[in-house]
């Protein structure tokens, strides 16, 4: 009598498996099955807290990253379960910087908990989830994947900015990160329903053609937008990010304030790619134009009086989400790859300086108290001549002074938007970007040009210190470097904007 | 008395979300704030399986079930950092959780 009800069950037809029909699912697989068995190795060992969780677990994004090299070039790009993954050099690219954020974020970590008391193993196997979550967010058009991607790159990170749970600001920016996240999640929910609604489907890249004139769809798709802008932290759903940024632990922000965005830009990428119809009717880089002024001027300018650098550091990570805007607004104009190229650039830069300078700040702090005002750091610049440095490549590169990768990413993606013909949007960028070399000089003159107040101590890890060197070199390396020895800046710039000609 | 089409589902969808959306931006009591984001993912749900029903097709409510389930997670992880708080300050309200605005 079953027989007949298996019988109507029929239609359903499980994919073909074999011959590594999931290997472009690998880095996704590495990171979230890994992240599992992290977690089974915290409790196995739970009594004991010394195992090295930095460098167990820095594997995972290594292999991943392994996966990606092996990949690459001449790849055109495989889909798996439908529209449900879309492997293309898009993806890759933006799994990269993903993995390349966790990886240092991990290796990060294990000094800073330390210093702070709260060494566990849970931590490492949670970063690992949020950078499964990324990886998923960034490779897909389906709806459904793109929701399960944005909650599971945020859902962790909610409790890792509360994982110093004694400590008050900690919890406090968990709390209004998670109950700002979950409301910004049920407006992307709501973008997505309206969009199934108007067209029965919830693949994105068929939904957002098929109907473009639909009013439903339209509303559908700003609410998404609004979801996308929130985790990029762009005006006006930036409100979030100073106090979370500055009461999350130090390597966490310094995960965040890089994978997120990593993430989320490359997700809005791809969605503006396969929302081209959509944007034509409605006002949408008329919008981004908006956005993109307000980000940089709202950024910039708060950041002007900061002097916790954490905060400092926040609001300019606002003001660069402002940049990257610039370059959206002339590929979701013109349907042009080469602006979304440039923001891939900018985003490589922007993972490389930020890690770099969470890294010098989590090096300058003492066991159980961070060091995180400007002021304190008053003399460090000679005291640590190598740190100093480094700090030195690091604000210059945010300032988007040459010769480090900043500039050169700024550079990029204004000359995009000029030969778009924004020409007033790029002489704001530059004005933003000149206003802010004030703030980022200003920790320069803190570390040179004042005695040093107090006594300084600092336990060196070599960990950290490698991290951070290696930023500070590969950010003079992609700013400057011709291709001789080693790929240098053309072959990147080859790399992006391959990267970005088969987007779909 | 007419049938009562996808309209009135998504209308009603529309309104519950409303209300979840005031709540969360107006209450001052976390448990409150955490209640009416449930009541904004429940409102997605409700449109979602009107949609589906409307279209016949069963994509709209597979999204419902992995929104019930992640609204579980949320509520979870919401729950547990508000139980963080409430044991070092002993308040669910947020007026009080200041110190980092400067």
């Amino acid at each position: 009598m079953n027989s007949g009800s298996m019988a109507s069950g029929a239609a359903l037809v499980f994919p073909d498996l074999s011959g590594g029909a999931l290997n472009p699912l690998l880095p996704f697989l590495i990171l979230s099955v890994g992240a599992l068995v992290l977690l089974l190795l915290d409790s196995l060992f739970a009594k004991r807290n010394n195992l090295p969780w930095a460098m167990i677990s820095s594997v995972l994004p290594l292999l991943a990253l392994a996966t990606y090299a092996t990949r690459w070039p001449g790849q055109s790009g495989t889909t798996v379960f439908g529209p449900m993954y879309i492997e293309d050099p898009f993806a890759s690219f933006v799994g990269i910087l993903v993995c390349i954020a966790t990886l240092f974020g991990m290796l990060l970590s294990e000094t800073y908990l330390k210093k702070m008391g709260r060494y566990r193993g849970d931590y490492f196997a949670l970063l690992a989830f949020s950078a499964s979550g990324m990886v998923l967010f960034a490779s897909t058009t389906e709806f459904l994947t793109l929701f399960l991607g944005l909650e599971l790159l945020s859902i962790p990170v909610y409790i890792l900015t509360g994982f110093l749970r004694r400590d008050q600001k900690s919890l406090e920016a968990a709390m209004k990160y998670f109950l700002l996240g979950a409301f910004s999640s049920a407006l992307f929910l709501f973008g997505g329903a309206f969009i199934y609604g108007a067209t029965g489907t919830t693949d994105l890249a068929v939904a957002l053609r098929s109907a473009p004139q639909s009013p439903m769809l339209q509303i559908g798709f700003v609410l998404l937008l609004s979801g996308f802008l929130f985790k990029a932290a762009t005006v006006p759903f930036h409100m979030w990010t100073p106090d979370v940024y500055e009461g999350a632990p130090t390597a966490v922000t310094a995960f965040m304030a890089t994978s997120i965005k990593a993430a989320s830009f490359g997700a809005l990428g791809r969605l503006l790619y396969n929302a081209a119809p959509v944007t034509q009717i409605l006002p949408i880089p008329d919008m981004l134009w908006w956005i993109a002024v307000l980000t940089m001027t709202v950024g910039n300018f708060a950041a002007l009086t900061q002097s916790n650098i954490k905060r400092m550091l926040a609001y300019s990570s606002i003001a660069h989400a402002g940049y990257m805007t610039v370059g959206l607004v002339s590929f979701a104009s013109s349907g042009d790859t080469e602006a979304l190229a440039g923001v891939l650039y900018y985003l490589l830069a922007y993972t490389l300086m930020n890690i770099g300078a969470f890294g010098v700040v989590i090096l300058w702090s003492e066991k159980g108290t961070e060091r995180l005002e400007i002021g304190e750091y008053a003399g460090l610049g000679w005291k640590t001549p190598a740190l100093g440095l480094a700090m030195t490549i690091f604000m210059i590169s945010l300032a988007g002074i040459p010769p480090a990768a900043g500039f050169f990413g700024k550079y990029y993606i204004f000359r995009n938007a000029v030969e778009h013909g924004y020409v007033s949007l790029v002489v704001l960028g530059v004005l933003n970007s000149a206003l802010s070399v004030y703030y980022y000089l200003r920790v320069l003159v803190a570390l040179y040009m004042r005695p040093a107040t107090r006594e300084f101590t600092m336990d060196r890890s070599v960990v950290v210190g490698s991290v951070v060197a290696f930023c500070g070199l590969a950010l003079l390396w992609i700013g400057i470097a011709p291709d001789t020895v080693l790929p240098g800046v053309p072959a990147l710039v080859g790399w992006v904007r391959e990267s970005v000609l088969t987007l779909r | 008395m007419g049938e009562i089409t996808t309209g009135h589902y998504v209308a009603l969808s529309v309104v519950l979300f409303f209300i979840g959306s005031v709540g969360v931006l107006g209450r001052k009591n976390a448990i409150t704030v955490l209640m009416s984001v449930e009541l904004m993912l429940n409102a997605v749900n409700l449109a979602l399986l009107a949609f589906s029903r409307q279209w016949g097709n069963h994509a709209g409510q597979m999204l419902a079930f992995f929104v019930i389930a992640v609204a579980a997670v949320e509520a979870a992880v919401g729950l547990a950092i508000l139980v963080a708080i409430f044991r070092l300050r002993e308040t669910t309200n947020l007026d009080d959780m200041s110190t980092l605005n400067e």
